[in-house]
């Protein structure tokens, strides 16, 4: 363990405040001057299904979660079960007292597949199926145990501040459990009450009543126990430091871009973002009226694609937020945008399918289907984000992207990033630049055509609303006024017309925007999407010993940028695929459009993220060659 | 200057079956146009897939030929974005009602201030004449293998249901009545439906021109055919909800459900219901933000010298840490 990074994580119910326990713990952390990446997992479920969150606090850049914990904490048998593997020898867990006597039976949410595994395993070791046994082998191990009544704590709490109702207020677990790892962490209690007062900064009498509990538990846990390893000192803190949640980078994107209508049909993980849209839907603009985004909850998906694209024909920034079955939905739609040459973002959080797959768990699996989505050949961009801090920036690009090249752009995201709360500079918007590209503010000529032919391929385009602007769209192929033809000559040009659009990104987006050059060796990594910050701090962990591996981040994936990635390339001698999904679909685009091939993949398809220590052990495996040309990840309960 | 009939006309070749019903509607869009004397740039025609999705190209406004089915969302996405414009919407029977009913619906409960008006013939005439949602069940128009096997769905029903606060029904032959219910549909605030009957001549030789005029059923004292179709506003029929009571509200739904049933002998036509006191999208957008209609999402300025205007400085101070 180094001595100023931890790996925190606590597990419970669905619904019983997991989240709120993790958002405190991590903003007090993230105020004492630490960095945090932590991310969220859960099922598809309301209540009562296991859902957990693993925060990493470094005083150093991290960008990733590592494989295991340093502090647990428990307050139902289920977090015990599944995770107390996880917790690593010199780590410690934090559990309710009343737990140790209870047996796998006793937990129904525990399924068949997960809890035949433990009992082998716990045969195996010739223990009963009980937390006890489980915690016996922690010890054994050399994991720390800290036994705590949160039942008792309740009833002297509510004694103490004579308020009999908190006997039974279970919710207050959570501060409490965060509060007594604060204590055995020798971390400020002072940094914990002002985090309780900012999360619950709407509901002051919660905040008072949380307090009252921090402090308490705190207090308790000083008193009763050793501290737990070195005391977390309070570090020098970045200026300017956010924490953020995975959807807010896109949202706050969308609305420094322009974007003013935000149309979406609820699904997992891409609504937050759209929730997050409409909670902050009126704002100031410098030097005018009051803004606002209006944000539709449509009737379904291709409601959704159809109104935004109605909306960018009035010459609005319209946008739509989506996962894996919402995008299917879209795609007929999709390629209407298409002939049409109507700018829209589509923003996909994948998550791994097909069809439902896990619906609340991670998956990059949609990479092919970004590209191929829609019947017909037509153009349109797909751009991969690879973090929260990126995924803003990369916003106001896509809608550059799709103005000035006029079609729609596919913003891919996951819900690795999605599902992640982390520490990152504060965002500028003085970095981003709003480009609407051949959009006419004015037309004084009578002829107006929308899909005149020109030199570049991108017709000046008009807006409805705009006078002499009077323009026609049609799903058929069209002439350049957009009237109906099937003219077999017109056809021709027409298709070539917006198919020359793709040379001309590849000749005006910059090689910076196309992929992200991290160095170059004879061992390189080329991936996309999320597992960036994984792979950077596993690159990291290889220099610390020597080994120098390079590592391509692409982002524009299509139209795919051929001679930029062949020239950086040209001297690696090894090419390794890294990718959250079963087939290696990026590799499948190098070895389609490159002169060579991906030598080793390592993939992951459980739905879990990638940790930066299986990456590292996965490229140590590659330089030692040890290694199966294709390596699967498992970590992550 | 004022505009024309004829300024609302394009020259594209218009390659509808002669005789067919399309004709009158388009007509009575334009005709309607031409009166209401909106500027030709702030009007929009969305149009679906089939014969009566091509009607966006001939007329002489900006026209949006979407997909089959699609057409309310585009044009909602238009109105919302830029409320200033006026929008009218047009496809079929079976681009509304069948591939296109989840929408039909979710419209009318949003209550977008626009017009829509369906081709209402009975049959998928572009594919040769499948059977389409308001076919009634039993019949067995031309192209049909076997008889219609599916119950037919009401659209004037369906709209009141839904939430449509103007739901009336034209006739594709009676030009002027329907030029005069489509203009009273582009001013009234909120949803407007018209279900316009038009006779395919091709592949509906049942509910044909002949049928509406009651060419079948003649009158033998008088030896002239009984018609049909008859004007609600003839019989006193009075469609408006005055005031904002249940008792109100359920006297004009329901005498309006009651004559959407009336099909065999007597068709009525003209405006079945309408209901301004229900508030309609903008204002219910403008109760949350009440600059929407004059700084709309088309209207709002977003950058000065290509750099952003919006200030999320708040948004990310409560961020920092």
């Amino acid at each position: 363990m180094k001595s100023n990074e931890i790996t925190w994580m606590i597990g419970g119910p669905q619904g019983s405040g997991v989240e709120t326990a993790a958002n405190i713990f991590s903003r007090a952390c993230a105020s004492m001057g630490y960095q945090i990446f932590g991310k969220r997992e859960y099922y598809s479920n309301i209540k009562g299904e296991h859902s957990y969150f693993a925060v990493r606090i470094s005083d150093k850049t991290i960008r990733s979660n590592i494989s295991g914990v340093t502090l647990m904490v428990a307050f139902d048998a289920e977090t015990i079960f599944r995770h107390a593997d996880e917790v690593i020898t010199d780590g410690a867990i934090i559990y309710d007292s009343d737990l140790a006597s209870v047996s796998t039976n006793e937990v129904p949410t525990l399924d068949e597949q997960f809890k035949n595994r433990l009992h082998d395993f716990l045969s195996s070791q010739n223990k009963e199926f009980t937390i006890q046994s489980v915690l016996d082998i922690c010890k054994d191990k050399g994991v720390k145990l800290y036994s705590v009544s949160f039942k008792e704590l309740l009833s002297k709490l509510a004694e103490e501040t004579n308020n009999p109702k908190l006997k039974n207020m279970f919710r207050m677990m959570n501060v409490l459990s965060v509060s007594v790892s604060f204590g055995l962490l020798g971390m400020l209690p002072q940094t914990l009450l002002e985090s309780i007062e900012s999360i619950f900064a709407k509901k002051p009498k919660i905040a008072e009543l949380n307090k009252k509990a921090a402090n308490y538990a705190y207090n308790y846990a000083t008193a009763k126990f050793a501290k737990f390893g070195n005391p977390l000192p309070t570090v020098s803190k970045e200026p300017n430091t956010i924490l953020v949640q995975g959807h807010q980078g896109t949202a706050l994107g969308k609305m420094a871009s322009g974007c003013r209508f935000q149309s979406y049909y609820p699904i997992t993980p891409a609504s937050d973002e759209s929730v997050f849209l409409e909670s902050n839907d009126i704002f100031e603009v410098k030097d005018n009226r009051p803004g606002s985004t209006i944000v539709v909850q449509t009737e379904d998906e291709i409601s959704a694609m159809g109104m935004m694209i109605g909306a960018a024909l009035t010459g609005t920034r319209a946008s739509t937020s989506t996962s894996g079955p919402g995008f299917s939905l879209m795609a007929e739609a999709l390629g209407w945008a298409g002939i049409n040459e109507v700018p829209v973002v589509i923003t996909l959080y994948q998550r791994s399918g097909p069809s439902t797959g896990l619906p609340t768990r991670h998956g990059q699996d949609d990479l092919m289907f970004a590209i191929h989505a829609g019947h017909g050949e037509f153009q349109k961009i797909v751009y991969a984000s690879g973090d929260i801090e990126e995924s803003f920036y990369d916003t106001a690009k896509c809608f550059n992207f799709a103005d000035i090249f006029q079609m729609p752009v596919i913003h891919m995201m996951d819900k690795f990033i999605g599902s992640t709360v982390a520490t990152c500079v504060k965002f500028d918007p003085n970095q981003i630049t709003i480009d609407r590209g051949k959009l006419l503010e004015k037309i004084d000529k009578k002829d107006y055509k929308r899909f005149e032919l020109t030199k570049d391929g991108v017709s000046p385009r008009s807006k409805l609303g705009l006078e002499n602007g009077i323009f026609w769209n049609t799903g058929d192929e069209s002439d350049e006024q957009g009237h109906v033809s099937e003219d077999p000559v017109n056809r021709i040009e027409m298709m070539d017309k917006r198919a020359s659009k793709l040379e001309l990104i590849l000749k005006t987006v910059p090689d910076s925007d196309k992929a992200t050059n991290f160095g170059l060796a004879d061992f390189c990594i080329v991936s996309w999407g999320s597992p960036k910050g994984p792979i950077l701090d596993a690159l990291d962990m290889l220099k610390n010993e020597g080994h120098k591996v390079g590592f391509i981040q692409l982002k524009l994936l299509h139209p795919f940028p051929t001679d930029y990635i062949n020239s950086m390339l040209k001297d690696v001698k090894t090419i390794i695929d890294i990718e959250a999904n079963q087939t290696g679909q990026l590799g499948m685009l190098l070895n389609t459009y490159l002169d060579r091939k991906i030598d080793y993949y390592v993939l992951k398809y459980t739905g879990r993220p990638m940790t930066s220590t299986e990456i590292y052990d996965s490229l140590k495996k590659i330089l030692e060659n040890k290694a199966e040309k294709r390596q699967v990840l498992t970590y992550g309960a | 200057m004022a505009l024309k009939l004829s300024d609302f006309k394009t020259d594209v070749h218009n390659d509808w079956c002669p005789g067919c019903g399309d004709f009158g509607i388009m007509n009575s869009i334009q005709m309607a146009l031409a009166d209401l004397q909106i500027p030709r740039h702030k009007t929009a025609i969305f149009s679906g897939i089939g014969c009566s999705g091509k009607t966006s190209h001939f007329i002489n406004v900006s026209g949006i030929h979407t997909l089959h089915g699609r057409v309310l969302t585009f044009a909602q996405g238009a109105k919302i974005a830029n409320p200033d414009l006026t929008v009218i919407a047009v496809g079929g029977d079976g681009d509304g009602l069948g591939i296109g009913a989840g929408h039909f619906v979710a419209a009318g409960r949003r209550d977008v201030n626009m017009t829509y008006i369906i081709f209402d013939n009975g049959v998928y005439g572009l594919t040769k004449g499948q059977a389409s949602p308001t076919l009634k069940l039993g019949l067995k128009t031309k192209s049909l293998p076997t008889s219609n096997i599916n119950y037919d769905v009401n659209p004037i029903a369906l709209a009141i249901a839904s939430g449509f606060t103007f739901v009336a029904r034209g006739y594709a032959y009676d030009v002027r009545h329907l030029k005069d219910l489509i203009k009273r549909a582009v001013k009234h605030d909120g949803l407007a439906f018209l279900d316009v009957l038009q006779p395919c001549p091709t592949y509906n030789d049942i509910n044909t021109k002949d049928w509406y005029a009651g060419i079948d059923q003649m009158d033998q004292s008088t030896r002239t055919p009984k018609p049909r179709i008859y004007k609600l506003e003839d019989t006193g029929y009075d469609p408006i909800v005055h005031y904002n009571e249940e008792v109100e509200l359920n006297e004009k739904v329901t005498q309006a459900m009651i004559k959407s049933i009336e099909w065999d002998n007597k068709i009525p036509i003209g405006v079945f219901y309408q209901n301004e006191i229900i508030s309609s999208y903008h204002t219910r957008i403008m109760d949350h933000i009440p600059n929407y209609v004059e700084n709309s999402p088309a209207a709002q300025p977003i950058a000065k010298d290509g750099k952003s205007i919006t200030n999320i400085s708040e948004i990310l101070d409560t961020l920092r840490v």
